[in-house]
């Protein structure tokens, strides 16, 4: 008997790194999934600029999820990484270029067309797969004895590329809303004029998936319209933000936005969340079943609840430094 | 020919690794250093500090760039490619890479951030405090990583149950028997490749004469550096060596090439190892000085390779000729810098021009000395991933086909060879046109460029104020 259920503080604080990762490097790779339509260099030096000093911390919370995966539930973390091989890869590569160009695009000259090319290509390649993996999880794994027994590519299908496009839409609405909060002038312009664009591109994807996944999975057909539940209120949520989106940028508001952006991204994900609970690794792998030896979860836990906090404040602070608009001149 | 999953995840990882490993190693000595440049600037008030920090945070950058992106690589190869080994270690390695991200990965990124865009926005001491926050940050890593890392080596406080390690004390889980002499000798390599670099850079920005004072300064500064780290490296090597001795002798016995457990055992200064044959071809050794070197007695018992059976013996020939290049390395090291202290007399350490050439070479002797400690340590303990407890054969992920390995093999040396070699351009282009605060003045020498990109415009601001 234990008096508190370590597992479940487990799952809060892996499901609260994961939406702090999207979100946060969500809209650092949206800005460089928009990065070829910018208006001229200038918008684009203005968009770099103004992910620059934070993108690096953003991607951090990726290696944590890996890490706290690894440390709370391994089984998780050694069937899907296999099961995904070649698309991490893909991923991992996408990331390395887009990563590089923060640093070399600002050192190139004759060749900085090449690092514009590096930072999209790279940031879409990533944030494709990242959609896929979310596929993925959607669609399921075959396990047999802890051990993923799929083909190498099971991840690859209609439903997923389907999840990864809309991934791509979804991060380039983060960066759109992102650009017009830390921009001013034409590139804000630019940046109101695409983003009702991409919002209904989204709600087009959030709902052709939201129809796709119940024929997809049959366990989450039966969460959904097995018998009308509480969970609804979520999709309901998320599309309030939508209309706030749209609200909010047609009277030119600066903050908002971006606000309703990360609003619409939180409850459509705790809709993933409710349609899958208590699995963690579909179609039949709970979060008990993964979960790591109490007394490491125990262990690592007293770190994340005097750390986390800590980490969360100078990440803060770091944003803070950086609030305000950005222009395109001045590196470093 | 049959791809083989666990030799090939084998070199892809260990390739992974060696290129990753070259960057932290810079940055953890790099970052001490920026960090003692600002708080130079900030107690004197000295313009030459602040040249000189402005220019190296700009080498940091493009190197810890490097270093990040292909560290992401890392944490997920763990889960790809050794799935087994994830799932039985989880326990103990969970933790404690989850601690490294929180306590250590958290605040470089956050304080990088702060150094490398803060200057103006933030006071002069809150500058200071986000340099010395990610020098701290390198420490810290590494404290975690090679926590881990001494423990794949020499295992302690775990059982093994049903498959798993579970963790029975923390305490002897994280310092365990290799440890501190591990983190010791990791540290000073890092100081060492930071030493060596600023001195090779900053010996040729004084052979073309750029930014003299500031350029002397550093390189005094790094030569008693040196002077004093390169001896301690040898020692902290030697006692790191006894203690690999007592745990793993059999990555001792690769390391010297030695078949037989036997006394007066030579020192071999170059031999041909044949794993096939168990023997050496073409053996040139000293007598006895291996006996009198491990164990500080000439009739001393040195253990042999054929203490065990040869499939749980290392790629022997890897392992003698990278702990040979490692130390070559370092005896050149501590030649070096002694040569410099002999040219202290008279000022000239700074002039001698064939010295500041050599310093320029020596850049790269930290690296190759790395790269060989890093093949003699994984490689020696080879076939073992967990010494003793558990094989790489055991700890590949299931599902891996061969061909999946291989095409993920080339394309990361194909994106890691885009990175390196545009990352060595741009690096090369910073220490060019870096250091230019001081120039264009009446050196004789000057640069044949006039500086012109825009994105050095603060230095070359900053210069023409401190010259007004």
């Amino acid at each position: 008997m234990e008096l508190i259920n370590l597992t479940m503080i487990w799952a809060l604080i892996i499901g609260f790194g994961v939406i702090m990762y999207v979100i946060m490097d969500g809209f650092d790779l949206g800005v460089g999934i928009l990065f070829p339509f910018a208006p001229d260099e200038e918008a684009r030096d203005v968009m770099m600029n103004s992910v620059a000093p934070v993108w690096d911390g953003n991607e951090t919370w990726l290696i944590l999820g890996g890490a706290g995966l690894l440390a709370a539930f391994p089984l998780v973390y050694t069937i899907i990484l296999p099961a995904l091989y070649l698309g991490v890869f893909l991923m991992l590569a996408g990331l390395i270029f887009r990563g590089i160009a923060f640093e070399f695009r600002f050192k190139a000259r004759r060749n900085r067309h090449w690092w514009n090319r590096a930072f999209y290509l790279g940031s879409m390649l990533a944030t494709f797969c990242q959609g896929v993996v979310v596929g993925a999880y959607i669609q399921g794994f075959q396990v047999e004895n802890n051990v993923y027994v799929g083909g190498p590519f099971d991840w690859l299908s209609p439903f997923t590329v389907f999840a990864g496009l809309t991934m791509i839409a979804g991060y380039a609405l983060l960066g759109a809303t992102w650009t017009i909060l830390k921009s001013e002038g034409s590139v804000q312009q630019w940046a109101y004029s695409i983003t009702p664009k991409l919002l209904i591109a989204v709600l087009i994807g959030f709902g052709v998936i939201s129809l796709w996944t119940p024929f997809v999975d049959e366990y989450v057909r039966e969460r959904w319209f097995g018998h009308l539940t509480v969970f609804w209120v979520l999709p309901a949520l998320a599309l309030l933000c939508a209309w706030q989106i749209w609200r909010s940028v047609a009277n030119r508001s600066e903050g908002q936005p971006f606000v309703a952006t990360l609003g619409m991204f939180i409850f459509t994900y705790l809709g993933l969340i409710a349609s899958k609970w208590p699995y963690l690794v579909p179609p039949d792998i709970t979060l008990q079943d993964a979960a790591s030896a109490p007394e490491s979860q125990l262990f690592l836990m007293l770190g994340v609840l005097f750390v986390i906090p800590v980490v969360l404040g100078y990440t803060a602070w770091s944003y803070w430094v950086f609030r305000g608009k950005v222009r395109g001149d001045g590196y470093h | 020919m049959e791809l083989d999953p666990v030799l090939l995840s084998r070199i892809q990882f260990g390739f992974v690794v060696s290129f990753h490993a070259i960057f932290p190693v810079f940055t953890i000595g790099l970052a001490s250093y920026v960090a003692l440049l600002h708080g130079l600037f900030y107690k004197t008030g000295n313009p030459a500090w602040e040249r000189l920090a402005a220019f190296w945070i700009k080498v940091f950058a493009v190197v810890f760039g490097m270093g990040v992106v292909s560290g992401i690589v890392m944490a997920f190869q763990f889960g790809t490619n050794w799935s087994n080994f994830s799932q039985a270690t989880s326990n103990f390695l969970g933790p404690m890479l989850s601690y490294e991200v929180i306590t250590a990965f958290f605040l470089e990124a956050g304080f990088l951030g702060v150094l490398l865009f803060g200057r103006g926005k933030v006071p002069e001491g809150v500058h200071l405090f986000a340099a010395i926050m990610v020098a701290v940050g390198t420490f810290i890593s590494a404290f975690w990583i090679l926590a881990t890392n001494s423990w794949m080596q020499t295992p302690a406080g775990v059982e093994l149950l049903d498959g798993r390690f579970h963790v029975t004390s923390w305490v002897e889980a994280m310092f365990t028997a290799s440890f501190p002499y591990r983190f010791a000798h990791m540290a000073l390599a890092s100081f060492l490749t930071g030493g060596f670099v600023v001195a090779g850079v900053s010996a040729w920005y004084l052979l073309i004469g750029r930014d003299v004072e500031a350029n002397r300064k550093a390189l005094s500064m790094c030569m008693w550096l040196l002077l004093v780290l390169a001896p301690v490296q040898a020692f902290v090597g030697d006692a790191h060596g006894l203690n690999t001795l007592e745990h793993q002798p059999t990555k001792v016995a690769a390391m010297e090439a030695n078949w037989e457990t036997s006394s007066n055992v030579p020192l071999l200064l170059f031999a041909w190892p044949d794993k096939d044959a168990q023997e050496n071809r073409f053996e040139i050794g000293i007598p006895s000085l291996a006996s009198l070197i491990l164990t500080h007695d000439v009739d001393g018992v040195v253990p042999g390779l054929k203490e065990v059976p040869p499939e749980e013996q290392p790629p022997v020939w890897l392992v003698f000729w990278s702990f040979r290049a490692m130390v070559a390395m370092g005896v050149l090291m501590i030649f070096v810098a002694f040569a410099g202290l002999w040219l202290r007399r008279g000022g000239r350490l700074y002039q001698n021009r064939c010295f500041l050439q050599l310093l320029r070479l020596m850049s790269i002797t930290p690296f190759i000395a790395v790269l060989g400690g890093w093949f003699v340590t994984e490689t020696g303990r080879s076939p073992w991933l967990v010494y003793g407890m558990m094989t790489q054969a055991e700890a590949v992920t299931p599902s891996l086909s061969g061909w999946m390995v291989l095409a993920t093999l080339i394309g990361y040396i194909a994106v890691y060879a885009v990175v390196f070699l545009t990352g060595s351009y741009y690096l090369t282009r910073v220490v060019r046109e870096g250091m230019l605060a001081e120039a264009p003045h009446d050196e004789v020498e000057r640069p044949t460029r006039p500086l012109s990109a825009a994105h050095t415009s603060l230095e070359a601001d900053a210069g023409r104020t401190f010259r007004s």
